[in-house]
């Protein structure tokens, strides 16, 4: 295609893009590395019968000029990357210098906002995403077995996990383990323990959350590698079956090396999804036992106060995250596309 | 010897078969019974739907038998739609989903179809961008968003929305519409070209009609993803015009406090009727759509 052409094709989405994904970005790179300016205070001497007394009060004009005229605010530099809310290298090296061995230091970091966030993020991305890939293969080898017209309905009902809505989804399993819940009323009957409740415990929140994650994301993973049993080659299997290789080793030799593309494929697109897990936590209820980074951006941009700043600095920390985790992915589509000049 | 090995074979094929019978019928079971649960809860009073008594009041629904008379009330459908306000919801909803698939599908055609039929350079890194924006989570956008448009009053209105929506789901469109074209054979647009057509009249008249289905498929995902957005939703719309998302985590907050919970369980059945409905009639485009990025790898 001619450059002209395909600047004219392309011209719509490449505006959209800049406009409100690109330079965004930018703004927030700007924001994390600014702060709201401080008051600027004068102070002035108020003298009465009684004798003279100073004053010290804020200059709403000068506040207001300075802000007009520097709308950013105050820079700052590094400094808010650094702050308490976000990497706390302070508390960090407190931390490091105060604790006997690692498992020590790593207790006593997750209680600051910042790694907390990122240790439930990280264990949320690395279980839920094995664990989905695991079921999802599972079932969809089981499904293939089913006749044509079951599957049907089979696949209608195991798409509803992940078409409903995430918030909704993790709403709907919220009220069922509930203590007067369905769920919630059942493990209570089945632990004999009349005071069970998932909510209080933060292991147990977890917990909950990664059910959570891996119920809505099974779905996927099933859908791909269902598709993908259905172009197996089906004399492979024949000689292999002739040769005396059972399920289990047909299994391991030929059908996940033909689907291993798409276990890639669905690996990569679970690690972008799972890595902005946010809305379960809202929908559970679940910010006392666990935050996410999505979770600390939306807290810090919600409310009457608007933190821009600290939000700005934990997506860029977070931008930060998720190109590191997807950096072997990034190379590896570099080398495989082909270039034609 | 023969016989032997073979029926061995077939009884244990028999008994694992029975464990994936019943293994599958599980995870049938986990995915549907939440929704059925709800749905059926839906027309209970809260005392059924939340049982301390006895779990099976939440089926018979005793205590709306005792309220109501019968066992199935629409008041929590009452009190979500006309009290609380959730047609206007809906409305915006609505309203946000037709402008944001209409959209997305229109300049999202344009750019993938060119994305596929060029070979420079430029193209990669452009694919290599919308692949990492689409990794972005949309949430860390929001920061960006604020400052501007408070500035020039923009926040909190439907078109704003619909703006960001579109172009925050652009990787996504463009990603999936750029592998259906690479489906679609190059020969196509070159012997339109050979027979007279501009590339744009090859575009409009010889592929668009070839493309409808991955149109189609690519239109139900952007829908999927402007209906269930919530944290930019929650975040760029002023609470007149929240859409049913954002609407139904206000709700959580408010009839905690209030006691109409079962206002809250109307709200989230009636947002994923659409879904469900979606479903029984594009389930096989569902999964095609699924499929259509892993098959290319």
């Amino acid at each position: 295609m001619k450059h002209r052409t395909f600047f004219w094709f392309i011209l719509p989405t490449f505006l959209a893009m800049f406009f409100f994904i690109t330079l965004p970005i930018i703004s927030v790179v700007i924001q994390s590395f600014h702060t709201p300016h401080d008051n600027i205070l004068i102070t002035v001497e108020n003298c009465d019968p009684f004798g003279c007394k100073k004053v010290t009060s804020i200059d709403h004009e000068a506040t207001k000029e300075l802000k007009n005229e520097k709308p950013l605010g105050k820079f700052v530099g590094l400094d808010i990357y650094f702050d308490r809310g976000h990497l706390a290298l302070e508390q960090v090296k407190q931390h490091w210098n105060n604790s006997e061995n690692l498992l020590s230091f790593l207790s006593l970091i997750s209680d600051l906002p910042f790694y907390k966030a990122i240790f439930f993020t990280l264990t949320f991305t690395f279980t839920v995403t094995p664990i989905m890939l695991f079921l999802g293969l599972l079932i969809a080898l089981g499904v293939n077995a089913f006749n044509r017209k079951l599957k049907g309905l089979i696949i209608f009902f195991s798409l509803l996990p992940m078409i409903v809505t995430p918030l909704i989804g993790s709403i709907i399993l919220f009220w069922m383990i509930d203590s007067r819940g369905i769920v919630g009323n059942f493990l209570q009957i089945m632990f004999e323990n009349p005071n069970l409740s998932l909510k209080a415990s933060t292991s147990l929140t977890w917990v909950t959350l990664i059910v959570y994650g891996v119920w809505h994301a099974i779905p996927f993973s099933f859908i791909v590698f269902y598709a993908g049993l259905q172009t197996l080659p089906k004399d492979q299997i024949e000689s292999a079956q002739i040769d005396g290789a059972n399920t289990f080793q047909q299994t391991i030799h030929i059908i996940i090396p033909h689907i291993m593309p798409l276990i890639t494929f669905v690996t990569l697109m679970q690690l972008m999804d799972n890595f902005r897990v946010f809305e379960p936590i809202i929908g559970f209820n679940a910010e006392a036992h666990a935050t996410s980074l999505s979770w600390i951006i939306f807290n810090d941009l919600g409310g009457e106060t608007r933190q821009l700043s600290a939000a700005a600095t934990s997506s860029i920390l977070t931008i930060i995250g998720i190109i590191i985790l997807l950096l072997p992915v990034l190379i590896k589509t570099w080398r495989e596309f082909d270039f034609k000049k | 010897m023969m016989f032997n090995s073979n029926k061995i074979n077939k009884t244990s094929l028999n008994s694992s078969s029975i464990i994936i019978y019943f293994f599958i019928f599980l995870w049938v079971f986990l995915a549907a019974f939440p929704f059925i649960w709800t749905f059926w809860g839906s027309f209970k009073v809260e005392l059924d739907f939340f049982s301390i008594a006895n779990w099976t009041n939440a089926i018979t629904g005793e205590n709306t038998k005792q309220t109501y008379g019968s066992p199935f009330t629409f008041v929590g459908y009452h009190g979500a739609w006309v009290q609380e306000e959730f047609w206007k919801a809906f409305i915006n909803t609505s309203l946000v989903c037709f402008f944001v698939v209409f959209t997305s599908l229109t300049i999202g055609t344009l750019g993938a179809y060119a994305l596929s039929r060029s070979n420079y350079k430029y193209t990669f890194w452009l694919l290599i961008m919308a692949l990492i924006f689409r990794s972005m989570p949309p949430i860390t956008l929001v920061a960006g968003y604020l400052p501007p448009f408070f500035e020039w009053n923009l926040w909190g209105t439907l078109p704003t929305t619909i703006i960001v929506l579109v172009s925050i789901n652009q990787p996504f469109t463009l990603w999936m519409l750029h592998s259906f074209f690479q489906n679609i054979p190059k020969e196509l647009d070159e012997s339109a070209k050979v027979d007279g057509c501009s590339q744009y009249k090859a575009f409009g008249y010889v592929i668009v009609p070839v493309m409808w289905p991955g149109i189609i498929t690519t239109g139900l995902f952007s829908f999927l993803l402007a209906y269930n957005d919530f944290a930019v939703t929650a975040m760029l719309l002023s609470d007149e015009n929240r859409t049913m998302v954002p609407q139904i985590a206000a709700f959580l907050g408010t009839t905690y406090t209030e006691g109409n919970v079962m206002f809250a369980v109307a709200a989230v059945v009636s947002a994923t009727v659409p879904l469900f409905i979606l479903i029984m009639f594009f389930q096989t485009k569902i999964v095609s759509g699924l499929t259509q990025g892993a098959v290319k790898g």
